[in-house]
């Protein structure tokens, strides 16, 4: 049953999956970061308000993530056959999970950021803080255990949606499990993935969790 | 301490907020001088405006109308560059503390500096040296979820004199701490004026912090100054009903007496250790008015009179009577004393 080839491939799908989820979530937080914080500057109350331009990115992030992922990914495969040459495999999969993912990671960075206690912000401008200071002096280090647990949950969830391209022949774990577990009734490699994405989830939650503590400096 | 010479000066000032429900007038025409090298205390009840009043001193609110000139520079007429440039001029201190969590007491203290551009290891010598100041130097590597309330903003004090300042603005700062707290930090601010010569400017709805530590006083009520003077005239000659208030925070309680009721007591030897009126008024709960008193302490024993009005209440008036006859009083009524 697990022959040296399954269990290759289940190596491999593992290296995949791993490679697609820290690519997807480097290039979409790349993306989501500043977006996340041009929400927070430019809401009213924010650092610099500009009501218009906050509601426009408000709009156009909740369209993206009102789509359904996999209907997003077969809509961007132009996009994706443009940047990577293919819509198949791990690399091509990068492609719609950063247009998935970025959306999902400047709302979760707006919270983060909207955490910190605007009388520390005040007290940064009563020194004479730019805005461009406070941002990066003030929003980004106060607000950094509460990144990091936000990046843990962005991280896990990116895993769960590269598992989802195995439907469209995205590679990874996720891909062995529809291909093996589901097409072939093939139950026992089924699991077998399902048990590894579940083992990523717990360590990159744990770690996440773990690395907040220790950024924390509250207690 | 005071020199004389105006460095912050508000003119014609007027700060109107545009909610949802509306346009909300906060300030309204206010004109105050604070003089370089004095303690100078805003006082107000809560709402009165003055929060908003000390951040339009430094411009984090922008005035709807007027404006406020600091060491003879328009604020209004500044670009933003400058505006923060000067603003390394003006320390300011809070309630709530607002030192940056996740950085430990000498970062904090080095923060503004970091912002005015200083070298970091002449900033860390600098912040050592005014953690020196305010007493905190074994604290340089705390964080400040680990401090007190006091240690806070002691820190937040040194950190408000890290680039050298001309005047040190305190939003209600001792607000959030204890008496004994509240006295300690009030020092250490008189101490910073008197040695630096740092003018201080205090927002407080405390009159007791007014009286501890400001020479002059603006009392803030309705959106607008009510009054302004030195502390000494406030407190003696309150003019306006704001300060009255202030000054006599139960006065609006006081019954005024219309009753003829009087009676004197007569003091001839008992201890004059016993305060008798003072406890009957205790044990009755209930004042009366001491309208004629001559009496003398002569070795420990009380002698002469006191005429006193009884209240309105007629049992309460035999009661007290009663009452001071049990403690070994001479004591009748009398009629048509007022």
């Amino acid at each position: 049953m697990f022959d040296p080839v399954i269990i290759e491939m289940i190596g491999k799908g593992f290296l995949e999956s791993l490679y697609m989820t820290l690519v997807s979530s480097s290039l979409a937080y790349l993306l989501g970061l500043p977006l996340g914080i041009i929400l927070v500057v430019t809401d009213k109350g924010g650092l610099k308000p500009c009501p218009w331009l906050n509601s426009v990115l408000g709009v156009i992030i909740n369209l993206l993530r009102s789509m359904p992922f996999l209907i997003l990914c077969i809509t961007v495969i132009p996009v994706t056959r443009f940047i990577t040459g293919t819509s198949l495999g791990p690399t091509a999969t990068i492609v719609p999970l950063v247009i998935g993912a970025a959306p999902f990671i400047a709302r979760m960075v707006e919270s983060s950021l909207k955490e910190v206690d605007k009388g520390v912000i005040e007290a940064a401008q009563s020194m004479g803080a730019s805005p461009f200071e406070v941002i990066w002096k003030v929003l980004l280090p106060e607000a950094r255990p509460s990144l990091i647990l936000g990046a843990a949950i962005s991280v896990t969830t990116i895993l769960g949606y590269s598992a989802m391209t195995g439907f469209v022949g995205g590679g990874g774990l996720g891909d062995i499990a529809i291909r093996y577990g589901y097409y072939r009734y093939q139950t026992d490699i089924m699991l077998v993935t399902v048990a590894l994405l579940v083992i990523i989830v717990q360590v990159l939650q744990e770690v996440g969790l773990r690395l907040a503590r220790l950024a924390d400096k509250r207690k | 301490m005071s020199t004389g010479t105006p460095l912050i000066q508000i003119r014609g000032l007027s700060k109107v907020f545009r909610t949802d429900a509306g346009e909300v007038s906060v300030l309204e025409d206010i004109d105050l001088d604070i003089m370089e090298g004095e303690i100078f205390g805003i006082i107000g009840m809560s709402g009165a405006g003055k929060s908003t009043l000390v951040r339009c001193l430094n411009f984090l609110e922008m005035p709807t109308m007027g404006t406020v000139y600091f060491d003879g520079q328009d604020l209004a007429t500044l670009s933003q560059k400058e505006l923060y440039k000067v603003r390394q001029s003006m320390g300011m201190i809070f309630q709530q503390f607002n030192l940056l969590m996740q950085r430990n007491v000498l970062k904090n203290v080095c923060f503004p500096l970091e912002i005015a551009g200083v070298r970091k290891t002449e900033a860390e010598a600098r912040a050592l040296e005014l953690l020196e100041l305010v007493g905190l130097s074994d604290k340089a590597s705390a964080y400040p979820s680990q401090l007190s309330g006091g240690q806070k903003q002691r820190v937040a004090i040194a950190r408000a004199l890290a680039n050298n300042p001309k005047v040190i603005l305190c939003d209600e700062a001792t607000s959030a701490l204890d008496p004994a707290t509240t006295k300690g930090i009030l020092a250490l601010l008189k101490d910073i004026n008197r040695r630096l010569g740092i003018t201080i400017v205090i927002i407080t709805h405390e009159m007791s912090v007014v009286e501890e530590i400001c020479q002059r006083v603006a009392i803030i009520d309705n959106r607008r100054i009510a009054e302004v003077g030195y502390v000494q005239d406030i407190f003696t000659r309150p003019a306006t009903e704001a300060a009255r208030r202030l000054v006599f925070p139960e006065g609006e309680r006081v019954d005024h007496f219309t009753s003829s009721r009087c009676c004197r007591i007569v003091f001839n030897g008992s201890s004059s250790f016993e305060p008798v009126i003072a406890n009957m008024v205790l044990e009755f709960r209930q004042t009366v008015n001491i309208i004629f008193a001559d009496t003398r302490n002569i070795d420990g024993k009380a002698f002469g009179q006191i005429v006193i009005q009884l209240p309105e209440d007629k049992l309460m008036g035999e009661k007290m009577m009663a009452y001071l006859r049990s403690r070994g009083l001479t004591v009748e009524e009398v009629k048509d004393f007022v």
